[in-house]
């Protein structure tokens, strides 16, 4: 067993980090931190999940989150997408291993990678509405979004969502505020069979090994850590049975990385700078550019333009 | 659970069967999830349907609900043509040389004595043939033919894995893995768990079902034994508390039982519970039941329980059937013989089977006390609503008061785990509105029956007015006066009789053991197994230290683990017959050389030599049983019987429909469907999701929004047959009612090959119903049908016959 | 801010070809503005600890109930949030998807808060008394035993039974309730009595 976390302070407790372990800000610029925090780390070891939703309860309980009540849609996932109110959703996949023919039911808890390179926040035109901690952690200031949607399409793994009611994006934090006083993510403390484990990230990998190591021992020859490269590595990470075909996990992206688009729009900031160049033009021209290279629903636009509209009136 | 929850990381195969505990007990099995990580055991998941604990099992085998028996008295075969039998065990701590009366047989599917028009065995012949010394005669060679292993031997045989196959539907080589690897378990230092819970019990032979892997267990040599055992994962929180508390209509608290009416005097009545040993030297705890028996007795009536009135005796209720279980009281309540009826936070329009009948019943009530911190559908079954509850209010004469009570966060007290740990709570809020515990509304119904008997006298108001009630505030009394009571007390100092200057016993004080408990009268205790609870020392069950001395899942200062802090049961057979652990890796306690020592509070006398006396220290034998004798009503040895509604004959004995011996009243056995009915030609079962609890949880936001709609689950290759799309409506019917579900089609079900023909599976989750917070649908019990385990009467919820059609959605 | 900055503003400035305004004047602050930190205060804090069970399943996981006020020192409590206790031996702070909402059942628009009486025939329940519920329901008990006691069977054995009256008991509350609950109902001779051990 991973050595649960001690039980949380009722105290108040001075926070583990804050506003000067900032390391990325997006559209904006930040002075490197005076040190570097150790790098945590979630690891969602799937082989062990049993797809109980514990961690979307929790997610929903202590975030305070308001989530409808939907329909059965003909799978146990629900709701049926990643919402504003939901984080975190497991996705089921039933999957008929073609060596062995037996049916595998894969169980993955989607929801924020907190990728060491984070593409939503590479993406973000509004200056600090996403920001990254030394610590990994990749979080939004909702005070300072726009709702323009941009981070949505600049994340390889499809993760925030735009809230209708107030038209901000919402994502997992990974639970910075439990983080900042020496807990682990609300998700991770609740899940039962310690399928989500919680430290930092060398540990995490030294843990994954064990998993993948005792994995193989039961015959999965293909067993091993999802930690992809493409976008520097992630803060989440998942132990897979069959790490060498990632998207049978309900399409996690084989190899995820951060469009060239928004690799192109952090060279144009970065090179025109913010003052000089108007803003929105930019923007104008990121969206064009964006639009068809990720995906981005024709409801999302729909949503858009009614959000507009809605806020003209 | 023989075990603990903590203990299952101690095996080496986990063997998940008639259960779902990933989904049903999250967090408990986290435990099989620790033992696969760190001891490299395997999970193997035997189940009609690939479920979320066979989502991670090593090993997974479909089986046809209703055909657990056939299965595994199929292992048991498997066992002994393979050799694979823990012999020192078996031979030395069950039953397997005792040898049987001449005139017991069994043939085509019964047992001697069968009475077909009373559903009954006269069961004289299922014993052992009794020694002129007086004991039980043994031939330790298992030479004898009519020794219990050759009969056992004889009467498993035919379940070969061929015949598994045909009747289970499980392919033979699947079937040979799963007994092979629980073959590997006879080995002393492998151990296997059993993990059961509702899918076995919920039979009309259920008690059958878990005997079947009990003898396993046994002839493996696990049972006692870390990493061991028969674990029955309880539902409720507080289900093994109320079990052992004895609220059933043939209990009294620790399991001791009510009278019959064929038990005319105290005498009679104890005639029949002082086992005596069957064997020389035996324990035969239940030898000290006279002294649990009165202690209770003064907990109920003090000082008017008197050895004059043996000690009121005739204040207990004597029985006229064996019991009155719940379905007989809804038959009863159908048949306008029942006047009152409370439910006391439990919902039994959703609860029990055949909707249709349990609705018209409460209609014949004159007064239906609801008590629950929640909406129910029982407290609403008067009111309409729609093809969910189709009811004419103005035609219900019922009268239901509703009180609402607290729940868990509000109140103090302990509750049993499954693994019989009574643990304390603190309350943590206030309730809301006016809200008030349980404790008080018995309290005040008590206060008030009390005043008007002792005023203006009734019908026998002796137990009423005497009941004692020595609390602060007799309006409420609290959690730790009740848990003192349960415990017990000295009621008056016991002299040391070599020395009267000296007190054993002291009056006034707690009791620190059910060792101590007297049948004169001078001790009290509301319930000896939990003695020990709340001593002179204070609340043992609110103890709180996690410290576990030699890292083996015992925990043993942590809260109080019923009886006399064990924490697994029938320990003893954890050693050889030496004393000493079959595998030192993995040691319990053991013998010193002058006394039982170890991890655990050993189950047998300290200093009862090894070779001396046997393990199963509650039974008369000193061993446990292959062969029970005369104590199940359908049979010593488990026998294969298709549900009541099955869709093929019963493949060992055609004849036989159903259990031969459970209770079918006239007017349900009119609803059963017909065996390989083309009416209904689909085998369903019912079961539950992990995102709800029973009927509460669709009154809570976040549960409704994981799971927030009623659905059916089919095969595709059924719902291709009948044209049913993914998340489409469908109808489902039985012979008692009819459901509209959306339906979920999942690899996950598949059709079976039963004796050759392929047979579809229907499975409907049952926690939906007209209140509540998530979507309105129908309980599953719309379709379930009337019929119990001979046993002990749960009903038949796992398997029965159903119709589908795919159909529009529903017009509320 | 966020309206003036919506999606379709971009796109129509931007369409229009000119870069018409610089950030400033779009309402961002300048880069060097003090951060707002992104971290919520912690929840928990200056909340009062109650060790519980979780009241569904038998495996009966440790939960701490945080709540504001403290029923130790006698005042009313308001539970804010409820969360596995890392000191169980059994769950080591995890939960379920149901014991990870329990504040979801405590807080229910379910709960009950008044005694209510539908009478007979009626359509509705209407708020009662306790003493009002509770007195009709021990003169319908003590009516129903008078008339319905078995005292004696045919044979002229004292049996003391009474069928007509029925208890099903929980199976959440505590053994204390329990207890009380059997004193109780067997001291009136009651045999239709069940659990839901049974189901």
């Amino acid at each position: 067993m991973f050595p649960p976390i001690p039980n949380p302070p009722v105290t108040a407790t001075p926070a583990k980090f804050g506003d000067a372990d900032l390391v990325r800000r997006s559209a904006s610029s930040v002075p490197a931190p005076a040190q570097k925090l150790t790098p945590v780390a979630k690891l969602i070891d799937v082989s062990k999940c049993i797809g109980c939703k514990a961690c979307q309860a929790a997610c929903l309980e202590w975030n305070e989150l308001h989530e409808e009540i939907g329909t059965f849609n003909g799978t146990y996932t629900n709701p049926p997408d990643l919402t504003p109110a939901s984080f975190t959703l497991m996705r089921f996949t039933e999957w008929v291993n073609p060596e062995t023919d037996n049916l595998e039911w894969l169980i993955r808890k989607d929801g924020c990678m907190h990728c060491a390179d984070p593409g939503c926040l590479k993406a973000c035109p509004a200056p600090g509405a996403i920001v990254q901690y030394s610590n990994g952690i990749v979080d939004f200031a909702h005070d300072k979004c726009i709702g323009c949607g941009y981070c949505v399409k600049g994340c390889p793994f499809n993760i925030p969502r735009i809230s209708q009611v107030d038209h901000k994006a919402y994502k997992c934090t990974l639970c910075s505020d439990r983080v900042a006083v020496g807990q682990g993510p609300a998700c991770q403390k609740a899940c039962p069979t310690q399928a989500i484990v919680f430290g930092t990230k060398d540990e995490m990998k030294q843990w994954a090994d064990g998993r993948i190591k005792d994995l193989k021992s039961r015959g999965y020859k293909n067993a091993g850590l999802y930690d992809p490269p493409g976008v520097g590595g992630t803060h989440v990470m998942y132990v897979l049975q069959h790490a060498d075909k990632p998207s049978i996990y309900a399409g996690l992206p084989d190899n995820p990385r951060i469009s060239p688009i928004v690799e192109a729009w952090k060279g144009v900031t970065k090179y025109v700078g913010l003052g000089v160049m108007g803003f929105a033009a930019i923007a104008g021209a990121f969206h064009y550019l964006v639009t068809g290279a990720n995906k981005v629903t024709a409801e999302d636009e729909e949503n858009a333009e009614k959000l507009t509209q809605g806020g003209r009136s | 659970m023989t075990n603990s929850w903590t203990d299952i990381k101690n095996a080496d195969l986990v063997v998940i069967m008639g259960g779902n505990a990933a989904e049903a007990h999250p967090c408990g099995f986290k435990w099989v999830t620790e033992a696969k990580a760190t001891r490299g055991a395997k999970l193997v998941v035997v189940d009609p349907r690939f479920t979320r604990s066979a989502a991670v099992a090593d090993y997974y085998a479909p089986i046809r609900q209703g055909t657990d028996i056939a299965f595994l008295n199929g292992v048991m075969n498997y066992l002994i043509q393979n050799d694979k039998i823990q012999w020192d065990y078996v031979k030395a701590f069950t039953n397997a040389s005792f040898v049987v009366k001449e005139g017991f047989t069994y043939q085509d599917g019964l047992f001697t004595g069968y009475d077909e028009q009373k559903r009954d065995y006269n069961r004289s012949t299922w014993d052992y043939e009794m020694g002129p010394d007086g004991y039980a005669v043994v031939d330790e060679t298992l030479q004898n033919p009519r020794c219990v292993w050759n009969l056992l031997k004889q009467h498993v045989s035919v379940y070969t894995p061929e015949l598994v196959e045909r009747i289970t539907g499980t392919p033979k080589d699947k079937f040979l893995k799963v007994a092979s690897m629980m073959a590997e378990c006879s080995a002393p230092n492998k151990t296997m768990t059993s993990m059961y819970a509702l899918g076995w019990t919920q039979h009309s032979k259920g008690s059958q079902n878990i005997r079947c892997m009990a003898m396993i267990q046994l002839m493996l040599g696990n049972i006692g034994v870390r990493g061991g055992g028969m674990n029955a994962l309880r539902g409720h929180s507080n289900i093994q508390g109320l079990t052992d508390l004895g609220l059933m209509s043939n209990l009294i608290p620790g399991y001791l039982t009510l009278p019959t009416e064929r038990e005319a005097d105290f005498n009679a009545y104890m005639s029949t519970r002082g086992f005596k040993p069957l064997r020389p030297n035996q324990m035969s705890y239940w030898q000290n039941y006279k002294k649990f028996f009165v202690s209770f007795q003064k907990t109920m009536w003090g000082p008017a329980a008197t050895a004059e009135n043996n000690f009121a005796y005739d204040w207990l209720p004597k029985l006229d059937v064996p019991a009155y279980d719940v379905l007989r009281a809804f038959e009863l309540m159908d048949q306008g013989k029942m006047n009152i009826y409370f439910c006391q936070g439990f919902n039994p329009l959703q609860a029990f089977p055949n909707k249709a009948k349990l609705a018209r019943a409460l209609g014949k009530l004159k007064l239906l006390v609801v008590m629950d911190p929640l909406e129910t559908e029982t407290a609403r079954f008067w009111e309409n609503h729609g093809i969910y509850n189709e009811a004419n209010p103005a035609s219900i004469q019922t009268e239901v008061i509703q009180l609402p009570t607290t729940c868990f966060a509000e109140d103090e007290g302990s509750l049993v785990n499954s693994g019989r740990w009574l643990q304390w709570h603190w309350p943590g809020g206030s309730p809301p509105g006016e809200a008030k515990t349980d404790v008080f509304i018995m309290s005040q119904i008590h206060l008030r029956l009390k005043e008007m008997y002792r005023k203006d006298g009734g019908a026998v108001p002796e137990p009423i007015v005497n009941l004692t009630w020595n609390y602060k505030d007799p309006n409420e009394p609290t959690a730790e006066e009740l848990a003192k009571e349960m415990n017990g007390s000295v009621l008056t100092d016991v002299l040391d009789p070599n020395d009267p200057t000296k007190k054993v016993l002291e009056a006034g004080k707690q009791l620190a053991s059910f060792g101590l408990l007297r049948d004169d009268g001078s001790t009290a205790a509301g319930c000896w197994i939990y003695t020990g609870c709340f001593t002179e020392a204070g609340n043992m069950m609110a103890r709180r230290d996690n410290s576990d001395p030699g890292d083996t899942g015992a925990y043993s200062k942590w809260s109080f683990s019923w009886p006399a802090n064990r924490r697994i049961i029938y320990n003893r057979a954890s050693c050889n017959l030496d004393g000493q652990p079959w595998d030192d890796t993995r040691k319990l306690i053991w013998w010193d050389g002058a006394k039982w020592t170890g991890f655990d509070v050993p189950d047998i006398a300290p200093t009862a030599k090894p070779r001396d006396v046997g393990p199963f220290i509650m039974n008369p034998e000193g061993v446990s049983r292959l062969f029970t004798r005369g104590m199940m009503r359908d049979g010593p040895f488990p026998v294969h019987y298709e549900p009541f509604e099955s869709p093929v004959a019963n493949l060992i004995a055609p004849k036989v429909r159903g259990n031969p011996v459970a209770r079918v009243f006239k007017d349900d056995f009119a609803q059963f469907a017909d065996t390989g009915s083309k009416e209904f030609p689909y085998a369903a079962t019912s079961y539950r999701l992990t995102e709800h609890f029973h009927y509460w949880t669709k009154t809570n936001h976040v549960n409704s929004v994981l799971q927030p709609e009623f659905f059916v689950e089919i095969s595709p290759e059924l719902a291709k047959e009948k044209g049913i799309a993914n998340a489409g409506w469908v109808r489902v019917w039985s012979k008692r009612g009819s459901v509209i579900a959306k339906a979920y089609v999942t690899k996950r079900i598949r059709p079976l090959m039963v004796d050759g023909k392929a047979t579809h599976i229907v499975g409907i989750p049952i926690h939906w119903g007209f209140v509540g917070a998530a979507k309105k649908g129908f309980p599953a019990n719309v379709l379930t049908p009337f019929v119990g385990d001979a046993n002990i009467e749960t009903p038949e919820y796992k398997a029965f016959l159903v119709n589908i059609e795919p159909t529009t959605g529903p017009v509320a | 801010m966020n309206m003036e900055l919506s999606r379709r503003q971009f796109l129509g400035t931007a369409g229009a070809g000119v870069a018409g305004t610089t950030l400033g004047a779009l309402g961002f602050g300048g880069v060097e503005e003090a951060y707002a930190s992104t971290i919520k205060p912690f929840r928990l804090v200056n909340t009062t600890e109650a060790r519980n069970t979780c009241t569904y399943c038998s495996v009966a996981c440790g939960i701490i109930i945080y709540s504001k006020g403290s029923l130790a020192k006698g005042e009313k409590a308001d539970i804010t949030h409820i969360e596995g206790d890392t000191d169980h031996p059994t769950n080591r702070g995890t939960l379920c998807p149901k014991g990870a909402a329990l504040i979801s059942y405590v807080k229910s628009e379910q709960r009950l808060k008044y005694p209510m009486i539908r009478r007979a025939g009626s359509d509705k329940f209407e708020r009662v008394s306790w003493n009002e519920a509770l007195d009709k329901i021990a003169k319908a008990m003590k009516a129903d035993r008078d008339q319905n006691l078995v005292q004696k069977n045919k044979d002229g054995v004292t049996v003391n039974r009474w069928t007509t009256t029925g208890f099903l008991a929980a199976s959440a509350t505590t053994n204390e309730t329990a207890m009380c609950t059997y004193k109780v109902v067997r001291s009136t001779g009651m045999v239709v009595f069940d659990n839901q051990a049974r189901v």
